[in-house]
């Protein structure tokens, strides 16, 4: 076929095109993700029954707008990467913020701290199961966002792929948020961005093998 | 540069609207720059120029609800180029043959060339292979010029089976040129 005979072919009988089906769509499955991990969460790990008493402690909110901003920040890097050509300018800045003032916080708890309370503020009751549980929450949440991926056109894989478990990673962590009774900044900053990058590597390891177009 | 973006973002712009003949002249003046661009970048391959050229229309066309009319239309052409090429180069693994830097996005549409080659690969005979289901209401819709309708009534199929059909189809043959080589 030659290539006039080609653009033809392409040129024939062409639909109009919604640009915005594939991010509906995307959006619709990875509500449907979030929602499967809260039943999961509800059902396996309960929701924490001082939550409701918690709501005048200013660290549960730090907590929240912490892994919303990261799964804010993941959405927008994702959905960047999943058009050819689209610009990343603001994207890094938007993914350090929240991690670096979560990191500034634990500083600050730590120097202030006594030694012996030290260990206690990074560990917490719960180091052990909080990125096992953030990294099997956010699963329902990695396969809407890969499979919403595929209907995109990432051209850089690897990165497509981390972006959308980062995503997946911190709705993982928004869900879990609701169980967790950890409100340390070293914690945070240590147990959540740990279970956060669990679904990260995973993407960025599957990205080129099932992104590819 | 900017007039000639301008030009063909307003085409592929009304053709993403549904206007044919617009995002026609669009996909004709784009093979030209695409020839040219991958003409200079695969200078030691120029067998292979035109199945490059085929490859990334197909893609241009398969991918065209990823274009957002926010953003510059070179930048978006150049990406999905680039991706081919480089896609093209891993599977001969002949990368070193590359003789320009990929990275200057802003030539991609800065010059044109109408002297095509014969492609090597016949993506005609290529679209023989794809399971009848999806061959003909491509043969119907995209070769004959039939309606969806007239399509739908030959195939038995409903309307927007046919358009699904038309769509997979042409992302399968991507698929077949990605998986042969």
């Amino acid at each position: 076929m030659k290539t006039d005979q080609l653009v033809t072919l392409l040129a024939t009988g062409v639909e109009p095109v919604d640009p915005r089906a594939p991010v509906r769509r995307c959006a619709a499955a990875v509500a449907a993700g979030v929602l499967v991990a809260a039943v999961l969460m509800a059902a396996w790990l309960g929701v924490r029954a001082s939550l409701v008493q918690d709501v005048a402690v200013p660290m549960l909110w730090v907590k929240f707008a912490f892994v919303a901003s990261l799964a804010a920040g993941g959405w927008i890097a994702a959905t960047r990467l999943a058009r050819p050509g689209a610009s990343l300018a603001g994207v890094p800045a938007a993914l350090l913020a929240p991690l670096l003032a979560m990191w500034v916080l634990a500083a600050v708890a730590l120097v202030g701290a006594d030694a012996s309370q030290r260990a206690t503020l990074v560990l917490g009751q719960t180091w052990n199961a909080c990125p096992l549980n953030i990294a099997v929450l956010s699963a329902p949440v990695f396969a809407a966002a890969m499979w919403g991926m595929r209907g995109f056109a990432p051209t850089r894989p690897a990165l497509a792929g981390a972006a959308a478990g980062l995503f997946a990673g911190a709705a993982g962590a928004v869900v879990y948020a609701f169980h967790c009774p950890e409100l340390a900044a070293p914690f945070l900053g240590t147990w959540y961005v740990l279970g956060m990058l669990v679904p990260t590597a995973l993407g960025a390891i599957l990205g080129p093998l099932v992104l590819r177009w | 540069m900017t007039v000639r973006e301008d030009r063909l973002k307003d085409f592929l712009v009304r053709g993403l609207a549904g206007d044919g003949a617009a995002y026609h002249r669009f996909l004709g003046e784009l093979s030209g720059h695409l020839r040219a661009f991958l003409r200079r970048r695969l200078a030691r391959m120029p067998d292979d120029v035109e199945d490059v050229v085929q490859e990334t229309l197909l893609a241009v066309h398969n991918q065209r609800h990823t274009f957002d009319a926010a953003q510059p239309l070179t930048a978006w052409v150049h990406a999905i180029a680039r991706y081919k090429l480089v896609d093209f180069l891993r599977r001969r693994s002949r990368r070193d043959l590359l003789t320009e830097p990929l990275d200057d996005e802003l030539e991609v549409l800065s010059s044109a060339d109408a002297d095509a080659a014969e492609a090597r690969r016949d993506l005609a005979r290529l679209l023989e292979t794809l399971p009848e289901r999806q061959r003909m209401p491509i043969v119907y819709v995209k070769v004959q010029g039939l309606s969806v309708i007239e399509a739908a009534r030959l195939t038995g199929m409903s309307a927007s089976a046919v358009k699904v059909a038309v769509h997979r189809g042409l992302k399968a043959l991507a698929a077949k040129i990605r998986d042969a080589g």
